[in-house]
């Protein structure tokens, strides 16, 4: 079992929900969240001088797959969240040691 | 002719009341947008309570109210309120102090031009904007006021009327908007159907409460006195706004649910249609003109929609529509016995006031979307209309102005 946390375009969501649910992925979490990735947000110009616009708003979605989905999975996103532009986000991948369900208590890969 | 105090204080708490109304714009629209152009969209119609309310008095109000050249323009003998004093003017408003007509007349100016930025929110780069409303407030505006309402204009000597603006504000700035949407083009995503649900419909609420109330002032003070035909179009006001406000709502639950951004959709427009008739119909006609406004705004926003045009705020929808049903329904349903200055229309047996409110329609139509591309045109030639892509999809709150409308480390 492996959480997929993956930062991306707020514009992505609809997207990325589209192709989730195509592979039978229907449960996920997202938050509002704010980041800068290595160019340190954007760089505009106002007349001749330039300033950093930091922190843009960007979409945590986390979703718990199965080992054999993972990979499906992560295709799916990376083809629904890409524009080739900086700032499409990034997508990090953690093991998961266990998952309930809190309504029947099932657990393990019942629970996902 | 004598001072009025009641006349002089319901025109002065009149244009108070018409004032209060561009910043309920600014919400209303500001409401409407994204979170991060919520901002940048108050500040839009902020700037034209600064901008345009110095335009009036030093030259405005001279080329839309002076002495008439020809019926196509006012004279400069107003400039900079040159004889504007504490008398009455000779031809306007006879009964209460000159400045206090002019002043009334200025805060009309202001939400025109602020009307039209509904259509170009969220792209649109505030620097183009000023020079916009400048040139649009200049070549448009008063001429079309002066038309219309200028003693010797052309279009009030043919016999169109225009009790509160339904030509003069909203047909010219909803005709204006779709033009100057046309020439800008949709916001980056709009084709794509990336979500643009409203950042705060609370807030639109909010603005279209301090509008409709701002409204009396608008309809109502055009009387410009405090008697009968005041309390007439007041009721005639609220009327149309009632019940545009409930047909909008039946038409939302037909198709939905009952929708609260429908209800006050539905204010706005039947609020727009009743401007032009206010004081010319039995107030009772707000029920007509307020259901006509209602059915046909709806499906021309629904229409607007399909065609693809990004007429962002539905500006041409709700205020060019509405105001062109108004100023048609003036013709169809006004009685002279309501207002001496008004005419019997088409149901009391004067078909030919409904073509005189044609002609207005057509002529402001055609004037205002063809000068607008113009000077849309100029604008982009000269300095450029809209935002860098970057700069659009960071919003123009931190873009355009460098501020935020919410604290905090996110947004």
């Amino acid at each position: 079992m492996k959480k997929i946390e993956a930062i991306i375009r707020e514009e992505k969501l609809d997207p990325i929900k589209k192709s989730l649910e195509d592979l039978g992925y229907y449960g996920m979490t997202i938050t509002e969240v704010g980041g800068r990735g290595r160019e340190k947000g954007i760089a505009l110009k106002w007349g001749t001088k330039e300033y950093h616009v930091d922190f843009l708003p960007k979409l945590k979605i986390e979703v718990i797959v199965l080992d054999e989905d993972l990979s499906p999975v992560l295709n799916a996103i990376v083809r629904s969240a890409r524009t080739g532009e900086t700032g499409d986000g990034k997508i990090f991948i953690i093991p998961v040691e266990n998952a309930i369900r809190i309504r029947t208590g099932d657990s393990g890969s019942n629970a996902v | 002719m004598s001072i009025n105090y009641a006349d002089t204080a319901w025109v002065l708490m009149s244009a108070a009341m018409v004032l209060l109304m561009t910043p309920g714009l600014a919400f209303f629209y500001g409401g409407l947008v994204r979170r991060k152009n919520f901002l940048s969209t108050i500040m839009m119609s902020f700037a034209c309570l600064g901008l345009i309310g110095v335009l009036w008095v030093v030259y405005g109000y001279s080329l839309s109210f002076g002495p008439d050249r020809a019926g196509i323009i006012g004279g400069l003998d107003f400039f900079g309120l040159a004889g504007v004093g504490q008398e009455p003017s000779p031809v306007y408003a006879t009964t209460i102090p000159h400045l206090a007509f002019m002043t009334f007349q200025g805060m009309f100016a202001i939400i025109t031009v602020a009307l039209i930025t509904g259509a170009v929110v969220e792209r649109i780069k505030f620097s183009a904007l000023m020079l916009f409303s400048v040139l649009w407030f200049t070549f448009v505006y008063t001429p079309v006021a002066h038309w219309v309402w200028g003693s010797g204009g052309w279009l009030a000597k043919l016999g169109t009327l225009d009790f509160a603006g339904g030509i003069v504000v909203h047909i010219a700035a909803g005709i204006s908007a779709l033009s100057l949407a046309l020439l800008l083009g949709p916001r980056r995503g709009f084709k794509e159907k990336e979500p643009m649900e409203p950042g705060n419909i609370p807030m639109v609420a909010l603005g279209a409460g301090i509008l409709w109330f701002g409204w009396f002032g608008f309809n109502a003070g055009s009387a410009l006195t405090s008697g009968g035909l005041s309390s007439s179009a007041f009721v005639a006001t609220n009327i149309s706004a009632a019940t545009a406000a409930l047909v909008w709502m039946i038409l939302s639950w037909l198709y939905r649910r009952p929708s609260l951004l429908g209800v006050v959709t539905g204010a706005v427009a039947g609020l727009a249609a009743i401007t032009p008739a206010a004081g010319f119909v039995q107030p009772i006609m707000g029920i007509p003109i307020g259901a006509g406004a209602a059915i046909l705004c709806y499906y021309m926003m629904l229409f607007r929609a399909r065609t693809g045009i990004d007429e962002s705020l539905d500006v041409w929808a709700v205020h060019g529509m509405g105001g062109t049903w108004g100023a048609l329904a003036t013709g169809i349903f006004s009685s002279a016995a309501v207002n001496s200055a008004g005419k019997d229309g088409l149901v009391y047996g004067n078909p030919k006031q409904l073509l005189f409110q044609l002609i207005g329609v057509l002529v402001v139509w055609a004037f205002a979307f063809l000068m607008t591309w113009i000077i849309g045109k100029v604008v982009n030639a000269t300095i450029g209309l809209r935002v860098s892509s970057e700069e659009e999809s960071v919003g123009l709150d931190i873009s355009q102005h460098g501020e935020r409308a919410y604290g905090g480390p996110l947004r």
